[in-house]
């Protein structure tokens, strides 16, 4: 009330009617007109005497805010009785009540009943008053001599300081925590030697070297340390080695990824912000190579589609959303009109990764408008070679993956017709993929019951893989590989044998060029030269009566084996023969392009990553 | 032997006060409108500050005696001249106690008539009795029966009011006066125009008196809107009071009229203005002037406006020049010479490893200070302070050794602030402060407590009980260990006692013992060895606002509500000294670094620096704008800081008693203040949740007082707030309420997290 400004001061005063509803409040009813103003003068002089007098005792509680305990001290002040017991929980305790033509604002006193205080449970005790200082302060006080602030930076310097100091007490307050020093991680001298070892390893020109990198990556137990500094490497170089178009160098960065992945004491969420947008780089980037026409990029973007959807199966919660995230980043510039060829592969691959699911809703619908799209450059006057490769790249990628997924949903029979009428130019492809999906998931069922009853004898396993990693991809196998061939790709970790792997991954570069089985290939060549230990247990349902059936034979390494075996098996499956000799070629090219990539100091835009 | 000096003092004082001891303590004491009780020792004498005479009294009073009679016929210029021939100060009216020589010869001035009513009235507040009878007081009106013998001043103070005029002519006079200022030349307005303030609340309280409800507030309305701003409080109150009985119980309104309004004005205005109000025949503004105003007229050149506002806004004007004209001795004690063995060896190391040149100048300066004795200090045994004990001296030898780590703070190197932020204190921390050797923290809280925090990794610990006490090796090395208790070794302690919030907070020097006032009227020691309560000193009966121990230890001051600063030493349960005086709450007490002199700060906006000694207020400082909260002195003594609610910090000259600075910027009432140990930046804390630094050093050395400024005291001070301003520092949410550097210029500031 004494708060009014300064033209109200004057007539600001209690109104009549309260003094009478106060009258009769205590029992006195017809309160002459006359006592009521002389009583309001005086109750409004009291009142603002009172008032007068508090903020005198808030000022020196050192508060901006007037509270009950202010008057109360007022009160006594004046020697007269403080109201004992006004408490509120509510800002403005007041209710409102209207009638007989009068309003009123009264303070709501219920009837309290002691025996429901006394028996509810008592409050939690309010956390009690401590003292709170920043540590290195107290440290630099104790101790060292004290900071001194350079004039040029004590506004930011200091200022950051106290805020830093006020803020921590703020009790794990978002903005506190954002404060909160950033705390490096040092790493020892070894450490840093380690580190550089393999880096250099991983990137360097040595294959054998390399292979032993990725090893000691996948399996070192002691490597969270520097986990922050290989995501950083990792990123940087897919950054730096995008716009100079180093395909080998992606590669091996990739691998470096899969090792990381592989590692069973590393837990990769903390640095997914890194690592995801690297991988992402690698399967949608305009351009990864040199020469688009020539160099075998599909192979990585493959590679980097699994490592993508291996990431989404183990890291994906319902806080991060990075399945979905990733599936809508695929997708829209998988929609776009625009995009390259290059890019769309990635999307297809990527998306197709994720899962029969995926495939079934977002890949097959759009199936046709995707074939009129490839028969426009197949058949179209032609406009580039590269187009021409890519369309070429994308049928094939769209044939393999979606025939398996038709072969489960569409019942029989697979009248050429029907999928021209269902999915346009290519139905007829697809129709005879699906027959031949069907024969072979036929076939492979024999084959399992042919495996379970090997079981005993794990010789002839053993000799299939061996004849297989000799290079002759014998003629007897292509009927079994078919179905594994899809299976394999949702395994999320392939099968990694020790250390057998250089003559495999030979085979598996030639294997590269023949667009269809590129994946698989690059999944042996990483699996072979990360070469860990890792489990297969998360082989997905379509595998895992092999898997089980093959570690029930054997333990270990003998299980991964068969594994590996399985999947080089299969290359010749669904890859052309002709294709190996290209392929091996591809890979050296590149390589050699590697050295005049760094040279040539490419200014181009780095490709463009969809995430 | 020390004791007994201290009491020899008091009661020489005592004998020469005798007459006054029958009457109550202090018109404003008196005054109290409840039903307490005045004060707790309604028998113990009450040494009023003023009381104390200089030397020679008897040719002084001669010369009084004619003075009174120059003013009894209004021949007011010989009144200057032979003022100032004589060199008197003026009679301090507002210090009542002043005024006792007068009271033998109350009767014959108490026919003075009209002109003389103002010095009368104050006189009346003192000795009541025969005033009362002399004026023409109206009789007590029944509702007043009540009010009881214990307070006859009252109505006598307001009976002044008495005597009017027309009340419709009131309106007329003022604007009147009001339109003739408006009219008078530039040089000349503003200085005239602070009539218009004071002219303005009494004329409004004549009316008030008088009934005249109507008028009043028409009055009010039509000219409050005139005063200036910093008025604006004082306003507020003035418009509550609508009713006679109203002024009773009403202290602002006392305060005004026990006191009176100390205008400066030069010759040439005053003048003009009396030359004006006799043609006009404005008798009635004339004998406002006369009977409530204290006109301090001087020759030279009228001030300018910005130079009036610098120097106005208390609550009862300016202070009187002559008020400010004793001699301070604001220079340093010598410091006890203290061998330094163990120093020596340090220093030596140090000096083998790099700055052998950098040693021998530090030490001279150091051997300097304490050899050559400052004329500005007082002598050394000029009060009575405690001897040095061992621990002192340990102490003492630690400080200098910090002190050779210091950090020399100035304009480019600012020190670093460190900030203890209280959790969860919900709003309840009222006071903070840290020991000298920044060690421990200590909080009062309004929930009564005191809490006190060790903030190195050396717990608190209690000293065994009695018993255990007794089984102790007393003859062993490690006998202060020993007699600690490791079982109560924690990094805080929780102090009750006080029955209200706890205001203020001071740590002795020794960190021995901690004061706290609170709420409840009290002062508590308690010691920090069994962390229990020593002492309840019970002197103020209101809310004390303030506590500080002297820097010496021993001593201390505390002042509250009750609007008298009283000087405690630890082993009295009486108050060695009570500095009365302010005409509003006292609201915070700092010692001198000599400990020779106590300043206050008040609710009235005025600072005080009363002598220790003699009780004697020998300096009033006027400029602030708001209830003053926070008060430091810089480490030489030389100078002081003040700050205020009103967001401004002030700088004193207490050598010249001058204004010398005027530091803007925080938008908050300011809680604390603190200069570095070099005394080069001055820190201030807020309620605007900043800590801001001043350059201290450059504000205090471009001084240049000339003579003329300090004899006339009329400032002018540069606008130089940004310059000075070296950083400002935001809190989160946390109003800072207490600063400290450390002996090595470390900042630390505390205050309550307030999310």
């Amino acid at each position: 009330m004494a708060e009014e400004r300064r033209p109200k001061q004057c007539t600001v005063v209690v109104p009549t009617e309260s003094m009478k509803a106060m009258a009769e409040s205590i029992g006195v009813g017809q309160l002459q007109e006359e006592s009521c103003v002389a009583l309001s003068d005086e109750v409004s002089y009291r009142i603002k005497e009172i008032a007068q007098d508090a903020l005198k005792f808030m000022h020196h509680g050192k508060r901006r805010k007037l509270t009950t305990s202010d008057i109360d001290n007022a009160l006594k002040l004046k020697n007269v009785e403080p109201l004992y017991g006004f408490q509120s929980q509510d800002f403005i305790p007041f209710r409102f009540a209207s009638g007989g033509g009068r309003e009123l604002h009264f303070y709501e006193e219920k009837e309290v009943d002691l025996s429901d205080i006394i028996n509810t449970p008592l409050p939690r005790v309010p956390l009690d008053v401590s003292l709170k200082a920043p540590k290195e302060q107290q440290k630099a006080e104790s101790t060292e001599p004290l900071k001194v602030v350079k004039p040029g930076q004590e506004e930011d310097g200091i200022q950051n300081k106290t805020q830093g100091a006020t803020s921590a007490e703020s009790k794990g307050k978002d903005k506190g925590l954002r404060l909160k020093p950033r705390s490096t991680h040092e790493l020892s001298v070894e450490q840093q030697l380690y580190y550089k070892e393999i880096t250099e390893a991983c990137v360097g020109s040595c294959e054998a070297k390399r292979a032993e990198a990725l090893q000691s990556i996948a399996t070192d137990p002691g490597l969270y340390q520097m986990l922050p500094r290989f995501s950083t490497f990792i990123s940087e170089g897919v950054r730096v080695n995008v716009v100079q178009n180093n395909l080998a160098l992606l590669i091996y960065l990739m691998r470096m990824v899969k090792a990381l992945m592989d590692n069973p004491t590393l837990y990769l969420e903390k640095y997914l912000h890194e690592l995801i947008p690297a991988v992402v780089t690698c399967i949608v980037s305009k351009q990864l190579c040199l020469r688009p026409d020539v160099d075998n990029h599909w192979a990585l973007r493959d590679f980097a589609a699994r490592l993508m959807a291996q990431s989404c199966k183990t890291f994906s919660t319902t806080t991060n959303n990075i399945q979905s995230r990733i599936t809508k980043t695929f997708t829209k510039s998988w929609l776009d009109e625009k995009t390259q060829w290059t890019t769309r592969y990635g999307c297809i691959a990527g998306l197709s990764e994720l899962g029969a699911d995926v495939i079934k809703t977002l890949i097959l619908p759009r199936l046709t408008i995707e074939g009129a799209r490839i028969r426009a450059v197949m058949d179209g006057p032609v406009v580039s070679n590269i187009d021409k490769i890519g369309a070429d790249h994308v049928q094939s990628l769209l044939l393999k993956h979606c025939a398996s997924v038709i072969a489960k949903t569409r019942n029989p029979p697979d009248n050429v017709e029907q999928y021209r009428l269902d999915y346009g130019y290519l139905g007829p492809m697809l129709c005879s993929h699906v027959v031949k999906a069907r024969t072979q998931a036929a076939l492979q069922a024999q084959q399992v019951n042919r495996t379970t009853l090997t079981i005993t004898q794990p010789r002839p396993t053993l000799t299939v893989s061996q004849s297989s990693l000799g290079g002759s991809g014998g003629p007897r196998t292509p009927s079994i590989i078919k179905v594994p061939s899809s299976l394999t790709l949702m395994s999320p970790r392939p099968g990694t044998p020790t250390q057998p792997s250089p003559p495999a991954t030979k085979y598996i570069v030639m294997a590269t060029s023949s667009g269809a089985s590129s994946t698989q290939q690059v999944i042996t060549l990483s699996s072979s030269q990360s070469g860990g230990t890792s489990t297969v247990q998360s082989a997905t349902s379509g595998l895992q009566p092999l898997v089980k059936l093959e570690s029930g034979g054997g333990p270990g390494l003998t299980a991964s084996r068969p594994m590996q075996k399985y999947i080089v098996v299969s290359l010749p499956s669904s890859a052309s023969l002709d294709g190996k000799g290209s392929g091996l070629t591809a890979i050296s090219s590149s390589t050699a392009q590697l050295e005049a990539g760094m040279k040539l100091e490419r200014s181009d835009s780095p490709g463009a990553s969809t995430h | 032997q020390f004791i007994l000096k201290m009491a020899a003092v008091q009661s020489g004082q005592s004998e020469t006060e005798e007459e006054k001891e029958i009457q109550p303590e202090t018109s404003n004491d008196g005054s109290r409108t409840d039903g307490r009780p005045p004060a707790g020792s309604p028998g113990v004498p009450a040494p009023s500050p003023g009381a104390v005479k200089p030397s020679a009294p008897g040719e002084e009073e001669t010369l009084r005696a004619v003075l009174r009679f120059l003013q009894k016929n209004n021949l007011s210029e010989s009144v200057e001249i032979l003022r100032r021939e004589a060199g008197l100060p003026d009679e301090p009216e507002d210090q009542t106690g002043s005024e006792s020589s007068g009271t033998g010869s109350g009767g014959q001035e108490a026919g003075g008539g009209v002109g003389d009513a103002g010095s009368l009235l104050s006189r009346v507040s003192a000795a009541p009795t025969p005033a009362a009878a002399t004026v023409a007081a109206p009789p007590p009106p029944p509702s007043k029966v009540g009010a009881g013998d214990d307070r006859p001043d009252v109505n006598v103070v307001l009976s002044a009011y008495s005597q009017q005029g027309d009340p419709v002519l009131y309106d007329v006079y003022y604007s009147g006066l009001k339109k003739f200022i408006e009219s008078v030349l530039d040089c000349h307005r503003a200085e005239l125009s602070q009539v218009f303030y004071p002219l303005f609340v009494h004329m409004y309280l004549e009316l008030v008196y008088n009934n005249h409800e109507a008028e009043s507030k028409a009055f009010f309305e039509k000219f409050s809107g005139d005063q200036e701003c910093y008025y604006a409080d004082d306003l507020r109150i003035l418009s509550s009071l609508s009713k006679k009985e109203h002024m009773r119980g009403n202290e602002t309104l006392l305060d005004f009229r026990t006191s009176k309004f100390v205008l400066r004005i030069s010759r040439d205005s005053y003048q003009l203005l009396k030359r004006h109000l006799q043609e006009r025949q404005n008798n009635q503004i004339w004998t406002i002037i006369q009977e409530h105003l204290y006109i301090d007229i001087f020759d030279g050149m009228p001030r300018s406006k910005s130079q009036i506002d610098a120097m106005s806004g208390s609550l009862a004007g300016e202070a009187k020049r002559d008020s400010n004209k004793a001699k301070v001795f604001y220079g340093l004690l010598k410091e006890p010479e203290i061998e330094v063995p163990l120093d020596d060896e340090d220093e030596e190391v140090e000096n083998e490893e790099g700055k052998p040149k950098k040693k021998k100048p530090k030490k001279d300066s150091l051997g300097n200070k304490s050899k050559k004795q400052d004329p500005n200090a007082p002598q050394q045994n000029r009060i009575p302070l405690p001897e040095l004990k061992d621990s002192d001296k340990l102490d003492k030898i630690m400080n200098l050794k910090e002190a050779t780590k210091r950090v020399r703070l100035g304009r480019d190197t600012l020190p670093s602030i460190c900030f203890y932020s209280f959790l969860n204190a919900y709003q309840g921390l009222t006071a903070v402060d840290f020991t000298d050797d920044s060690s421990l923290i200590a909080g009062g809280y309004a929930d009564s407590t005191v809490r006190v925090w060790s903030v190195t990794p050396k717990k608190l610990r209690r000293v065994k009980s009695a018993a255990d006490l007794s089984l102790i090796d007393k003859e062993s090395d490690d006998v202060l260990e020993r007699i600690m208790d490791e079982k109560t070794a924690s990094e805080s302690k929780i102090l009750h006692g006080h029955s209200g919030p706890v205001y203020g907070i001071s740590f002795s020097p020794d960190r021995n013992y901690l004061l706290s006032c609170s709420e409840d009227g009290t002062v508590r020691l308690w010691s920090l060895q069994t962390f229990t309560c020593l002492v309840g000193y019970k002197g103020h009966n209101y809310p004390v606002w303030d506590t500080q121990f002297s820097p010496y230890g021993y001593y201390f001051i505390s002042g509250g509500h009750d609007r008298v600063a009283r000087l405690w030493a630890t082993d009295h349960y009486q108050p060695l000294r009570m500095f009365a005086g302010h005409l509003a709450d006292i609201t915070c007490t700092r010692f001198h670094p000599n400990s020779n002199y106590v300043a206050t700060g008040s609710s009235d906006r005025t600072i005080r620096l009363w002598d220790v000694l003699t009780g004697n207020c020998v300096r009033i400082l006027t400029g602030h704008k708001g209830p003053i909260h926070a008060i430091a002195f810089s480490p030489n003594g030389k100078f002081m800081a003040s700050g205020a609610t009103d967001g401004r910090v002030l700088l004193w000259d207490i050598g010249h008693g001058i204004m010398i600075g005027d530091l803007k910027g925080h938008t908050d009432a300011i809680y604390t203040l603190k200069f570095s140990r070099d005394g080069e930046i001055l820190a201030s804390g807020s309620m605007d949740n900043t800590v801001r630094l001043w350059d201290a050093f450059k504000a205090f050395d471009e001084l240049e007082t000339d003579d003329f400024t300090a004899t006339t005291g009329h400032i002018h001070l540069p606008e130089n707030s940004q310059e000075l301003l070296l950083g400002t520092y935001l809190t989160k949410a946390t109003p800072v309420i207490h600063l400290h550097f450390t002996r090595r210029n470390l900042l630390l500031a505390a205050g309550a997290y307030n999310p």
